[in-house]
């Protein structure tokens, strides 16, 4: 860490991404920032490098290549099997002071987002937080400016420029992080052009994985980093790491989602099993609102929304969901939004693609014979 | 021991939203609120006191009316309130955040058996960065996501909550811990708390009362500190309405699965 310069910005190089392991295993959310991670350092033109810590994790290199790694740094120390913030601050940061990566991406995952402000401070540098799309090319963002945005042409085309210290800053090398705000009404595209690494979290489940690649798997570089790190470095101690005793649902990578809300106060336990009918004759799971939630109705790993998870399946069916913003935020980008509510002017009607005024108890079960009938007819 | 919890006033995000032609939040037509996760720290803090009459100081970083909010956490039982103000503050990202908040906790002053509390995340910025870099200024252990506490003597711990279950924390004071939800249920202030609130300490914490910290530089403060900048902001196009299906009968259900059906969505 001595010596090292974030503001020399032209002495930072490649893409990088943390690919976070829980026991030996990846987590999906690497596939998607590595696959995203390829893009942006082809439009860079850089290499792509992968950031494993852990302990005897060098097997799972190969996979992160087919995903898009051109190189992989494996950091394999005892300290480093079970995640601690001081153990893998320190080996992070003093590998990036060392090889300098001009942007590092970090999945928002718990650990991701306890992880990544901690480094961000250490090293002096900008971290933007849970983005949802990236960029580095200037046309590539502005054009997804154009199909996301309501800003008129003559804004769009002014992106090219941000305002810096009062000085104009051309952006063409800077990462542009897109991220929402304000509970997804507002969007935000954050800069770091003063500092490097230029870091982001991002959220888990709205970027894209890509194919694996058998023949980039067989090419990847492994290169075994040098990690000095002791029992003196760890301010913490990990007395155990319990898992949830249920099977937990796994709302992101599901593709039919049915989720309830405050409309099954009046009978919760038929709301959730018509809930799960559905859910089964769509072949999806259930998810939820956090006012299910809160009210215990659901555990927590069904929730979707700001605070929960987001979710973009083919088909989410709201069922009494009024259709909060911070409902929204973690549901508006599914293929096709059904909400089926009471109440005509619930804003969930807004998103809907399909809307039905009317009782879910009611109407539910007559989708699930409707859906079955309509597969059986195919 | 004290501790020093740190809080945030938000715009109530769950009310309407206002947001400018230019695309920018109409942060003044907002209702304001004391930050939800913020008030889980406050509890934590709370209770503690409640067990060792430690000492709890509120500190937040705001425009002066959020004495406001530092009022409503001491009518909850905290002893005293830290407002941070100053134009040369002023728009910090999270970087520049922490770096004043740190230096307000070294100028009150962090010993041996401290804690610091915030919450996980502001549901403005949704960043849950300011906990974890204010502990790296102080170089101080962080647990983040605390779901659950448990202090013997100078060691806490700590239930982390993870997607997937939680682990288990050890962690000596001083140190900061960010706090979830699921943590506790705040209370409410107390008629008598409100009365009180009003002859407690509050101080002003401005630049002048922190220039001379280590941690205070022109460079590393407000707009000239941050270095995150924003490029755009803007709201996302509105998804045009979808279709209204009259009647709410086994028709408009077949119907609606034909649909579905031919898009080959099922």
């Amino acid at each position: 860490m001595q010596n090292f310069d974030s503001s020399n910005v032209s002495a930072f190089k490649d893409v990088w991404v943390f690919c976070e392991q829980r026991e030996g295993k990846l987590m999906p959310t690497d596939f998607e920032l590595l696959s995203e991670g390829r893009r942006l350092a082809d439009e860079l033109g850089v290499k792509l490098v992968g950031l494993l810590l852990g302990d005897n994790v060098e097997g799972l290199a190969k996979e992160l290549g087919g995903y898009g790694a051109d190189k992989v740094i494996v950091a394999d120390h005892q300290l480093l099997g079970v995640y601690t913030t001081d153990g893998y601050t320190k080996v992070i940061c003093d590998i990036i002071a060392e090889e300098k990566p001009e942007i590092f991406l970090i999945g928002a995952s718990n650990i991701g987002r306890d992880l990544g402000p901690r480094c961000a401070a250490r090293l002096h540098t900008g971290l933007c937080a849970d983005c949802t799309h990236l960029d580095v090319d200037v046309a590539n963002y502005q054009e997804f400016l154009r199909n996301n945005s309501v800003l008129p042409e003559d804004r769009i085309t002014k992106t090219n420029t941000a305002r810096v210290l009062g000085q104009p800053h051309d952006v063409a090398k800077d990462l542009k992080m897109t991220r929402p705000a304000f509970g997804g009404n507002l969007m935000a595209t954050i800069i770091c052009p003063r500092f490097r690494p230029s870091m982001a979290t991002v959220r888990p489940g709205v970027l894209k994985k890509g194919a694996f690649d058998e023949a980039k798997a067989n090419a990847v570089e492994v290169v075994k980093a040098n990690v000095e790190l002791s029992e003196a470095d760890m301010q913490t101690e990990v007395v155990e790491v319990v898992k949830a005793a249920k099977k937990l649902v796994d709302l992101v990578g599901a593709e039919y989602v049915v989720s309830v809300g405050r409309g099954i106060s009046s009978n919760v336990e038929e709301g959730i099993k018509i809930a799960h009918d559905l859910a089964d004759a769509l072949g999806g799971v259930v998810g939820g609102s956090r006012a299910a939630i809160d009210s215990g109705w659901l555990t927590a790993d069904h929730q979707v929304g700001q605070t929960g998870k987001t979710v973009h399946p083919k088909i989410y069916v709201a069922l009494g969901i009024s259709g909060a913003i911070q409902h929204k935020a973690g549901m508006q980008e599914s293929e096709c939004i059904i909400a089926v509510n009471k109440n005509a002017s619930a804003p969930i009607f807004e998103i809907a693609d399909y809307g039905i005024t009317g009782d879910l108890f009611k109407v539910a079960p007559m989708l699930v014979e409707a859906i079955k009938a309509a597969k059986a007819a195919k | 021991m004290k501790i020093i919890v740190c809080v945030k006033q938000v715009p109530d995000t769950s009310g309407k939203l206002a947001v400018n032609p230019d695309g920018t939040l109409n942060r003044a037509s907002m209702e304001t609120i004391t930050n939800p996760d913020d008030l889980n720290a406050v509890e934590a803090a709370l209770k503690l006191k409640d067990e060792t009459g430690c000492e709890v100081i509120a500190v937040t970083m705001g425009p002066p009316p959020a004495e406001g909010m530092l009022r409503e956490i001491m009518a909850r039982g905290a002893d005293r309130g830290v407002l941070i103000s100053a134009r040369e503050f002023g728009g910090s990202d999270t970087y520049a955040t922490s770096q004043i908040i740190a230096a307000a906790i070294e100028h009150i002053g962090l010993e041996k058996d401290d804690i610091v509390f915030c919450g996980r995340q502001a549901i403005d910025g949704d960043t849950a960065q300011v906990g974890p870099q204010i502990a790296e200024k102080l170089n101080l252990p962080q647990v983040t996501y605390a779901q659950d506490i448990c202090k013997d003597g100078d060691t806490l711990t700590v239930q982390r909550a993870l997607e997937d279950g939680y682990m288990t924390i050890k962690v000596q004071t001083p140190c900061m811990i960010t706090c979830i939800k699921e943590l506790n249920e705040p209370r409410y202030m107390s008629i008598g708390g409100i009365y009180e609130a009003y002859e407690k300490p509050m101080e002003v914490f401005d630049y002048n009362t922190l220039k001379d910290s280590p941690l205070i530089d022109v460079n590393n403060i407000g707009l000239a500190g941050s270095p995150t900048n924003i490029l755009t902001s803007f709201t996302p196009p509105q998804k045009g309405a979808g279709q209204m299906l009259e009647g709410a009968d086994q028709e408009t259900c077949d119907k609606l699965a034909g649909m579905l059906a031919e898009k080959h969505m099922i």
